[in-house]
């Protein structure tokens, strides 16, 4: 199935209470697909269309409150125009899936893949010191396997995460080995507005403290909590880095791409490897950095004009080179292209 | 004759709701908020309904409604008040939800949200207050700000060519086949806040009943935004504010009301 259909089903599986969106190529199967499959009639969940991204992520907001597993998906200008409530949600520190499938900038820019939208998913986007906790799949069944996990995740740290694919992934046909089906939810947390048990007091989900002394805890609490993911969620897959000099960093659609390089050279002798995060943020630097203890050089391959190779370079260092290959505005690079560009920085 | 001679249960006229906590309202004196907020409470309490009630309060004056109901209450955005409560009324169709909109919130910032909400029928309350200003900033001009009418933003009155006309919204929203209940009321008089008593009671029954989207406006005064004491701003509001936006019920029963 496309990706976009693995995404749909897979939150039917993991027992999605909700979902609420708006239509945008090139993620649109994922509502079409919870519609045409029946998702309601099959599990309960509410299906949703709302009238903009903005009433879409505030819904979800909403069903957030109430302590159900709720999610959106929508592509590059309609997470921009979710930010603000995105930022509401780490504030009032709600749990919910936000799937991106992007697409090309700046502006209505194109509907080809991109991933031009990192700065924006793991560097902010909305206002305030927050973060998404954010990870990347590289294939369909990927997109299938983080959605549950992500729920949990989200439940985990009471914290919106993100899925941040691509146009690619979400168009390509690929087989998937599909996750059990596991109940919704029957029981909710206490923080949860629910209604009040006899005898308990209101309660209140915000984001709003005057007091900034107040605030400055709250803040805290939120950015201890950061340092747990930190701690704890960083996820990343390692392909022939054992022996690498050189090794390509890249994730999602153009990880795909890179490990065709990467083998193609490998089986020309060439002591190449793939590091691919797949936690965007929490990202891997650690990792990255041991790494670079024992490698000559990395290559940062993205279709952007440089955006995760800051990552890459504030966990390396000055230990070893990084330099960039990618594409822009909807264009994706051939396995060739990158060869070319490691036998270009790197002499092999 | 001593207070506690005052104090007994012959002499009471008036108790504070159960629901309201003891935070002080924020609200300037004079102020129609603490009237309609206190409305809602009484309205929930006598109905029995406080543990199956979540309010939603945006951004405005009312923002700090949490602190004041004890029922569970959710901030929302600017604006988004009703795609919130529309997210909690779907996964939770049997609870009360009810939200709490100043006139920039529901019909400048928040108007899609407004009319989509309408439109879909979602079967919750909106308490709209009126006051043709934006209070929580400090007496901007609003989409309802009369003609003429000055504010921080128009400070030689709204200009009506460059600025638009005030927005008579609830009419519209009457309109919309998704609304069950539209009526416009006030708190200036005792008759008044007890007309509106029974408008939000209606309002709430109806969506006990599952009628769809009741809406309830109250055109209010905003002592502060608008620079006059608490009686001549209740004077003012009776002589320009219900002359454009007249007092009554729009819609009954999902019926239009002719006027
Ligand atoms: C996105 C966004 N824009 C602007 C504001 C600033 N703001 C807060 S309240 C408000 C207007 C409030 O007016 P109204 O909704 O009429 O409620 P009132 O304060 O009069 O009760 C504005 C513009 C905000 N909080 N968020
Ligand atoms: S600013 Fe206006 S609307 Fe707000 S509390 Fe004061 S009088 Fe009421």
């Amino acid at each position: 199935m496309k990706g976009n259909e693995a995404i749909a089903e897979a939150a039917i599986r993991a027992g999605a209470d909700a979902f609420f969106g708006y239509p945008i190529t090139p993620q649109t199967e994922v509502m079409e697909y919870l519609m045409e499959t029946d998702a309601t009639a099959r599990t309960g969940m509410v299906v949703l269309q709302a009238e903009s991204e903005v009433s879409a992520i505030n819904m979800v907001y909403g069903a957030a409150s109430c302590g159900r597993r709720v999610m959106t998906s929508s592509s590059s200008p309609g997470i921009s125009l979710m930010c603000e409530a995105i930022s509401y949600l780490a504030g009032a520190e709600l749990p919910c899936l936000i799937v991106n499938v992007s697409r090309g900038g700046p502006g209505l820019g194109t509907i080809q893949p991109s991933q031009a939208d990192y700065f924006q998913t793991v560097k902010g986007g909305g206002h305030g010191d927050y973060k998404l906790l954010t990870l990347a799949p590289s294939s369909v069944q990927e997109m299938a396997d983080f959605v549950a996990l992500s729920f949990d995740l989200a439940f985990k740290y009471r914290n919106p995460v993100m899925i941040l694919s691509d146009g690619a992934i979400g168009q390509m046909m690929e087989k998937v080995y599909l996750p059990e089906e596991r109940p919704r939810l029957t029981e909710f947390p206490d923080w949860a507005t629910t209604g009040t048990r006899p005898g308990q007091h209101g309660r209140t989900i915000t984001s709003l403290n005057l007091l900034s002394s107040v605030h400055e805890v709250h803040n805290q609490r939120l950015q201890a909590k950061y340092r747990q993911m930190e701690q704890e969620e960083i996820r990343y897959e390692e392909l022939y880095c054992d022996d690498a000099e050189y090794v390509v960093v890249a994730f999602g659609i153009s990880a795909r791409i890179a490990q065709n390089t990467v083998e193609r050279l490998r089986a020309a002798g060439k002591k190449v490897g793939l590091f691919r995060p797949i936690t965007l943020y929490p990202f891997p630097a650690p990792q990255l950095a041991a790494l670079a203890k024992r490698v000559k050089g990395f290559l940062s391959v993205e279709l952007s004009a440089g955006q995760m190779i800051e990552d890459v370079k504030l966990a390396v260092g000055s230990q070893v080179p990084v330099e960039f290959f990618g594409r822009l505005g909807g264009m994706v690079p051939t396995p060739e292209e990158i060869e070319g560009a490691l036998r270009k920085y790197f002499s092999l | 004759m001593d207070v506690k001679d005052i104090i007994r249960e012959e002499n009471l006229v008036y108790k504070k709701s159960r629901l309201l906590t003891d935070t002080p309202f924020n609200f300037c004196p004079g102020c129609g908020h603490g009237t309609v907020v206190r409305l809602i409470a009484e309205v929930i309490e006598e109905m029995g309904i406080e543990h199956d009630t979540v309010g939603i309060s945006p951004v405005g004056c009312s923002v700090f409604l949490y602190d004041f109901y004890d029922f569970d209450v959710v901030e929302a955005a600017h604006g988004r008040a009703t795609a919130v409560a529309t997210g909690i009324k779907r996964v939770m169709p049997d609870k009360f939800v009810f939200t709490y909109q100043g006139d920039g919130d529901l019909a400048a910032i928040g108007t899609g949200e407004t009319i989509h909400a309408c439109n879909r029928g979602e079967n919750f309350v909106i308490v709209f207050i009126n006051n043709g200003i934006y209070g929580m900033t400090g007496g901007q001009m609003a989409p309802t700000t009369l003609e003429g009418m000055k504010t921080a933003t128009c400070p030689r009155g709204r200009d009506v060519k460059t600025m638009g006309y005030p927005l008579n919204i609830t009419p519209l929203l009457a309109q919309l086949d998704g609304t069950y209940y539209v009526t416009r009321q006030a708190v200036h008089t005792p008759a008044a806040v007890r007309k509106t008593k029974r408008a939000l009671r209606q309002a709430f029954e109806n969506q006990k009943n599952k009628k769809g989207m009741s809406i309830v406006e109250v055109v209010s005064n905003c002592n502060s935004g608008w620079g006059l004491p608490p009686l001549q701003a209740n004077r003012w509001m009776e002589e320009n504010m219900f002359a454009k936006y007249q007092l009554g019920d729009m819609k009954v029963d999902g019926v239009l009301q002719m006027r």
